[in-house]
């Protein structure tokens, strides 16, 4: 971990959704720092959680979603327990979120013009006119074509690559600290992505803005941040930097989930799949959630787990303990 | 995004079919306004005639559409009905929306006990036939066309309410909602700005395709004794009264009901027209019928 005073910790939180089938323990004990102009990569699969960090950092948690235990602190604020005010002058502000899906995070009635306007508008009080510049000059930046077509259009009529350059406009719009993506480009087409994925990493690096990217994509994560935390069934159970994650995995479960990349270099009959069945989330672990599924474990597994320090790593695993 | 500006004249003009129905309505709402002024027979138009000699005369050049059972010409009565008919239609419809909309916007916005109380308020009114509750609100506030109006209304807007309850409801979870919450916008802007226009479609579409329907249930308060008094020509009145020779003598009921057939064809052609202009992604598909 870096030195510098964190921007953004994570402290042993847990999330918890109260739902008919029972509570879901959705984040398990998360520790996260993250440093002003970092960008950090949280990679998991469908139900590890990482969605609903997400969704916590940047303040909008549903209503049956519990915080059990642990503090997010930004800027000495604790975000979870400050007062509405102080909420209201962060969220959408200073931390913002870019979505997945880029055709429905725009209002089918209204054009891009009129989204952006209402959120300069409303998030840093000036004039219409005012916000009608702001607007030009933020999709400039994120390279819209047709600045002045795109202003006027209605969602349906721009693609997807589009729309999503208007939702990543969106989300610098009142130059934020940090920006949230959950699963940025999971909807567009490989071009699209890549086109995207570099756009946003150099916002991030031009504009000083800490990036919390959230993917089940590790190649993604690669491409854009430089540290990367691997999710499984809510628990961090791996994180440093991305290029040594991918490198030299530590935890089964990161070995895992590289080994069942497909590769188009080696013949393979069948792509290799992780044994077993994920973690029910309604479960309570005190030990290693992938113990049920790693080739490796032993008997001590099952009770209790820790966090072992590797240099700038960190991992999850009784491997590695001394 | 402005519901009727200039831009509707230009949609329109590329859409004859919905331009047909635009022209009709408001020639009857013109219609309805000079009615009390451009009438050839005033006394037969106000039922104040009693003669009859000149009853159950057919269509002829003096008497286009035929005579009644009191020897009124009916041409000038469903000119002077216009203007009740209309008023009421268009009152009872606006009123009703206009609560309908506001109650199910905030019901189905607010949730909670707000929204609870005030859709078993909704299901209250639901419980009676509709007429039955008019009926029994014109027969308290007494007979006149504005009783009618604030009865039928009563009667009418928790249709709306429902509607746009259950329209509020869907569109309340689209990610376009999440992410205003997201960015932090006001529980006001949210409401009045992304929740209202994307859930006012479906209900904007009944109302205009109950115009006809409150005509008609305007006719059967009067019928049934309340409402609007005789000898007041209104479309609904007049048809139900020329019923009861519908076999001998057609004229009385058919041309007033042709008449209101035409109304509530241009209603329903302007609802269309409205519901595809509200949505942008109709709007730009030029129609080819």
């Amino acid at each position: 971990m870096s030195t510098s005073k964190p921007l953004l910790s994570i402290r042993g939180l847990s999330i918890d959704y109260y739902t008919l089938s029972g509570i879901i323990h959705a984040v398990r004990r998360v520790d996260l720092e993250l440093c002003s102009g970092e960008s950090l990569c949280i990679v998991g699969e469908s139900g590890s959680g990482k969605s609903t960090l997400g969704v916590a950092l940047s303040l909008a948690l549903p209503l049956n979603a519990v915080v059990k235990s642990g503090s997010i602190i930004y800027n000495d604020i604790d975000l979870l327990r400050a007062r509405r005010d102080v909420i209201d002058k962060i969220k959408g502000r200073e931390i913002t979120m870019i979505f997945q899906d880029p055709l429905a995070t725009f209002s089918p009635l209204h054009t891009i013009g009129e989204h952006l306007e209402d959120i300069a508008i409303s998030k840093l009080g000036i004039s219409k006119r005012e916000a009608s510049n702001i607007v030009v000059d933020v999709l400039k930046k994120v390279r819209m074509p047709d600045v002045d077509r795109v202003l006027k259009s209605y969602p349906h009529e721009l693609s997807g690559g589009m729309l999503q350059r208007a939702a990543i406009g969106a989300a610098i719009l009142t130059k934020p600290k940090i920006i949230v993506a959950d699963e940025p480009t999971s909807m567009l087409d490989a071009t699209i992505q890549a086109q995207i994925l570099s756009l946003l990493k150099e916002l991030v690096r031009s504009e000083g803005t800490s990036l919390v990217l959230i993917t089940h994509n590790l190649g993604v994560a690669l491409r854009v941040c430089e540290k990367t935390a691997i999710m499984y069934a809510g628990v961090i159970v791996e994180d440093g930097s991305t290029l040594d994650i991918i490198k030299e995995p530590l935890h089964p479960y990161t070995k895992s989930l590289l080994a069942s990349i497909p590769r188009s270099s080696h013949r393979v009959s069948r792509i290799i799949h992780i044994q077993g069945e994920p973690l029910d989330p309604r479960l309570e672990v005190s030990g290693c959630p992938f113990a049920n599924r790693c080739p490796s474990a032993r008997d001590k597994c099952f009770e209790s787990v820790d966090y072992v320090k590797i240099g700038d790593r960190r991992v999850y695993c009784n491997l590695y303990s001394r | 995004m402005g519901l009727f500006p200039c831009d509707f004249f230009k949609f329109l003009v590329k859409r004859p079919l919905y331009t047909t129905g635009f022209i009709i309505v408001v020639a009857f709402i013109i219609l309805g306004c000079i009615a009390p002024y451009i009438l050839t027979k005033p006394e037969d138009a106000w039922g104040v005639t009693y003669d009859l000699n000149k009853a159950f005369q057919p269509p002829s050049p003096e008497y286009p559409f035929g005579t009644d059972a009191y020897g009124r010409d009916m041409l000038n009565r469903v000119i002077l009905g216009s203007r009740y008919s209309l008023i009421i239609a268009v009152c009872v419809v606006g009123l009703s929306l206009i609560i309908g909309v506001i109650v199910g916007l905030v019901a189905g916005y607010l949730a909670g006990i707000i929204g609870t109380v005030l859709m078993r308020l909704t299901d209250m009114f639901l419980a009676y036939p509709p007429l039955l509750l008019a009926v029994a609100f014109a027969s308290v506030l007494g007979r006149g066309v504005l009783t009618a109006i604030i009865a039928l209304a009563i009667s009418w807007w928790p249709w709306y309410a429902r509607l746009m309850y259950i329209s509020v409801n869907s569109v309340k979870s689209a990610l376009y909602v999440e992410a205003a919450k997201v960015i932090g916008l006001s529980k006001f802007t949210i409401m009045t700005k992304y929740i209202l226009p994307n859930s006012l479609i479906p209900v904007v579409t009944q109302a205009m395709l109950d115009m006809g329907s409150a005509i008609l249930e305007a006719s059967a308060l009067s019928f049934l004794g309340v409402g609007v008094p005789p000898p007041i020509p209104e479309w609904g009145r007049l048809i139900s009264e020329g019923w009861v020779y519908v076999s001998k003598a057609y004229w009385i009921t058919f041309f007033p009901g042709l008449v209101l057939l035409v109304t509530v064809v241009g209603f329903n052609l302007l609802g269309d027209a409205v519901k595809e202009y509200m949505n942008p992604r109709l709007r730009s598909i030029v129609a080819k019928r």
